[in-house]
């Protein structure tokens, strides 16, 4: 395959937040349709990694292409569903409003959504069985609901790269199974899909592929090489404290310096 | 000129004539003013309230003082546009400062508000305070913007109102679904490729507008008022946002003209705060009575939920006592009733009134006329089936909890006792097919069927075999 054409290629991406190093010369290149984890302890950095792929987070070295493209141009290929905590559910809005915000990057600016859009929309939510709550307000669900709502405004966006942030978080087993249904459906389809996720337990049942993260990239590969004891203990054990102590002390050090 | 004044001595109707009539020109300036800055402040509301940044809109009102005085300065004139200009700049620098802060420092945004909103104010003030002690600044009436004073309204002050309100329709229509997406999901507008910080400003900009021109009318304090309570009323009303907007700005336009109307009749109470009274009251109003939200039908569903439950526990109780005896009788004491649902006589003479109002039952005189405990109550057989049904939710749902949920027997009786009210048909058919139609509760107690519902009595056999 043209290595330029890579769903997502990531150059030694490097984030700091509030002087503080989250993130340390990333690099990875993401093949074609796979459905692939992010996987590593709280502070990880694992959504900062996808925050800064869509550059809702500015970095400060490093460079993103996706589908060989940088910058803003190349997110029209990329559906990014946020964490649901990141959003405010009560704002007025229906579930149908939500999921036809997935459409507004292809309806572009000034114009309004089309009957065609409409209709996307619908058939978004149907997939993921809330077509019966379509003129509900938001705050009105269940998190597994809502969580549901957002992956509908996913699949309307009709992108060929997802980034997920935490999709499997606090929601009903029902909606687990619903989702990862969903994810690999996507993944037959030839999308290549990024997923944030915490749950040990079922990290290897989940995804083909896995990317050990604790602040710089430990692993990525085959889940069966990568989700081993070996390397989970290297992201979860404390052998990288020292690691992150001395990067703080350096970067405290250099802001003295500057 | 003065509206107010003008209409001393003539009797209501002929004011309120007047006013409606629209011929005077005082008049006329007055309510084109207030509908402008009705709509277009309830419209920024709209935005700025769903956002959760009501104390924005005050920060803003404040810290466009300073630029109000600077401007006043470089022009020595009131009607200017170097005010509007200085106030825009003004706005923009505290705008400006609110972010700088939240990116820079540990400051949460509450309090960077809180900062930029009294330190601008004070710069404010004492600029405001030297320009009165100018030559040109005794009669300029530049005090009008601390407190608001719409008499003295000019054609070109109600001019810049409505290209404000015009310009604030226009724009948040063209780009209301770009504002829509980057207000709910600013990280998803951000994904989509729309320029979330640039959207932003352009909606401070255009809040700026609708305070600066409201300024001069209700003055700097009571501004935010405008732009919150219609927002705020019409988000009681209703949880769509093209809906609340348009709610948010009629309720601005009716607390403006309604407002100004008071104070046409000659109260020599001034126009600002009639107007914001106005509004506080459309707010208590919509609060109260609201036909679906409001807190007094909350209030009557509560109270309804609460008879409901209260019936269902009489009806229970009736059947338990019919069950006390193995069924031989088919009425009830009401002394024995209320001893069982465990409230005074007079409570459970109140109860039995609400059960025959319903068709539950007939109330039959008991052989001692002056003593009520002897009255007795039978069922009828709408009654009947409600009191088995009832006693067959809370019988099944402790077998459920006791067989499935594996919970002991003897905790399983309070949680039913909530529950019994609640179940649905749907949810009891689910159990009943779970726990394969069961005839005895955890407790050996028989569980009524739909068929004892139906014939109108339990067998007495069928009771007695069990023990």
């Amino acid at each position: 395959m043209n290595k330029s054409l890579l769903p997502l290629e990531v150059h030694d991406l490097t984030v700091s937040y509030n002087r503080k190093p989250v993130l340390y010369g990333i690099d990875l290149e993401i093949q074609e349709g796979g459905l692939i984890g992010i996987i590593g302890p709280n502070g990880a950095g694992k959504s900062t990694l996808i925050k800064s792929i869509m550059g809702i987070i500015p970095s400060n070295g490093g460079w993103v292409k996706i589908f060989g493209k940088k910058g803003k141009k190349s997110y029209q290929r990329v559906g990014y569903v946020p964490q649901r905590e990141s959003v405010d559910w009560d704002f007025p809005v229906s579930v149908l409003d939500v999921v036809l915000m997935g459409r507004f990057g292809h309806a572009g600016w000034l114009k309004r959504t089309s009957k065609k859009d409409k209709k996307i929309a619908h058939e978004c939510l149907e997939k993921v069985n809330m077509s019966p709550f379509a003129d509900r307000q938001i705050g009105k669900l269940s998190g597994g609901q809502q969580q549901r709502v957002f992956l509908a405004r996913a699949l309307a966006q009709e992108s060929d790269l997802y980034l997920m942030d935490e999709p499997f978080a606090g929601v009903d087993a029902v909606t687990e199974n619903a989702i990862i249904e969903l994810l690999r459906e996507l993944k037959q389809k030839g999308k290549t899909l990024i997923v944030v996720h915490h749950d040990l337990s079922n990290a290897k049942e989940y995804f083909d592929q896995i990317i050990l993260l604790n602040m710089r990239l430990i692993a990525y590969g085959d889940a069966n090489t990568t989700f081993t004891k070996d390397l989970l203990q290297k992201t979860y054990g404390g052998r990288l404290t020292v690691f992150t102590e001395i990067a703080d002390q350096s970067a405290k050090n250099s802001d003295v310096g500057h | 000129m003065d509206a107010a004044q003008v209409a001393d001595g003539s009797d209501l109707v002929s004011k309120t004539l007047r006013f409606f009539s629209f011929s005077d020109h005082s008049v006329q300036v007055v309510v084109l003013g207030v509908i402008f800055m009705g709509v277009g402040c309830g419209l920024m509301g709209g935005f700025v309230v769903t956002r959760k940044l009501s104390l924005f809109g005050d920060t803003l009102s404040h810290a466009v003082l300073p630029g109000v005085a600077v401007g006043f300065l470089w022009s020595q004139s009131k009607n200017s546009i170097s005010i509007v200009v200085g106030a825009m700049i003004a706005g923009f620098l505290g705008v400006l400062l609110i972010s700088l802060i939240k990116k820079s420092t540990k400051v949460g945004l509450d309090s960077a508000l809180g900062l930029v909103l009294s330190g601008f104010y004070a710069v404010g003030i004492c600029l405001l305070t030297r320009i009165q002690k100018l030559e040109f600044g005794n009669q300029s009436g530049i005090d009008r913007y601390l407190f608001g004073q719409i008499t003295g309204l000019s054609a070109a002050d109600v001019w810049s109102m409505g290209i404000s309100c015009l310009l604030i329709a226009l724009i948040t229509t063209i780009f209301y679904k770009e504002i829509l997406v980057t207000g709910f999901d600013p990280g998803f507008a951000h994904s989509i490729g729309l320029p979330v910080d640039l959207l932003q400003y352009l909606l401070w900009m255009l809040l700026a507008f609708s305070v600066i021109t409201s300024l001069q009318v209700v003055g700097v304090i009571l501004v935010s008022a405008l732009l919150i309570i219609p927002a705020a009323t019409a988000s009681i009303i209703t949880q769509k946002m093209k809906a609340l907007l348009i709610w948010s700005a009629s309720l601005g336009m009716i607390a403006g003209v309604t407002g100004s109307y008071i104070s046409f009749l000659g109260s020599r109470l001034p126009t600002g705060p009639l107007i914001v009274l106005s509004s506080t009251l459309l707010f208590v109003t919509v609060l109260f009575l609201h036909y679906e939200n409001g807190l007094f039908i909350q209030w009557i569903r509560l109270r309804g939920k609460d008879r409901k439950i209260a019936l269902e526990n009489t009806l229970k109780a009736v059947y338990q006592e019919l069950e006390a005896d193995n069924f031989f009788h088919d009425t009830v004491k009401l002394g024995n009733l209320a001893k069982r649902r465990r409230i005074s006589m007079p409570e459970m003479y109140q109860e039995s009134v609400h059960l025959v109002r319903k068709d539950f039952a007939f109330l039959l005189r008991g052989e001692n006329q002056t003593l009520p405990s002897d009255n007795t109550l039978s069922l009828t057989p709408t009654g009947w089936s409600e009191a088995c049904r009832i006693v067959r939710n809370h019988r099944l749902w402790e077998l459920y909890l006791t067989n499935e949920v594996q919970y002991p027997a003897d905790h399983v009786h309070e949680d039913a006792e909530k529950i019994e009210h609640v179940l649905g048909d749907e949810t009891v058919r689910k159990i009943e097919r779970i726990l394969s139609n069961p005839r005895k509760d955890p407790h050996g107690k028989l569980i009524p069927s739909q068929q004892d519902i139906e014939q109108g009595y339990i067998d007495r056999r069928i009771a007695k075999s069990l023990p």
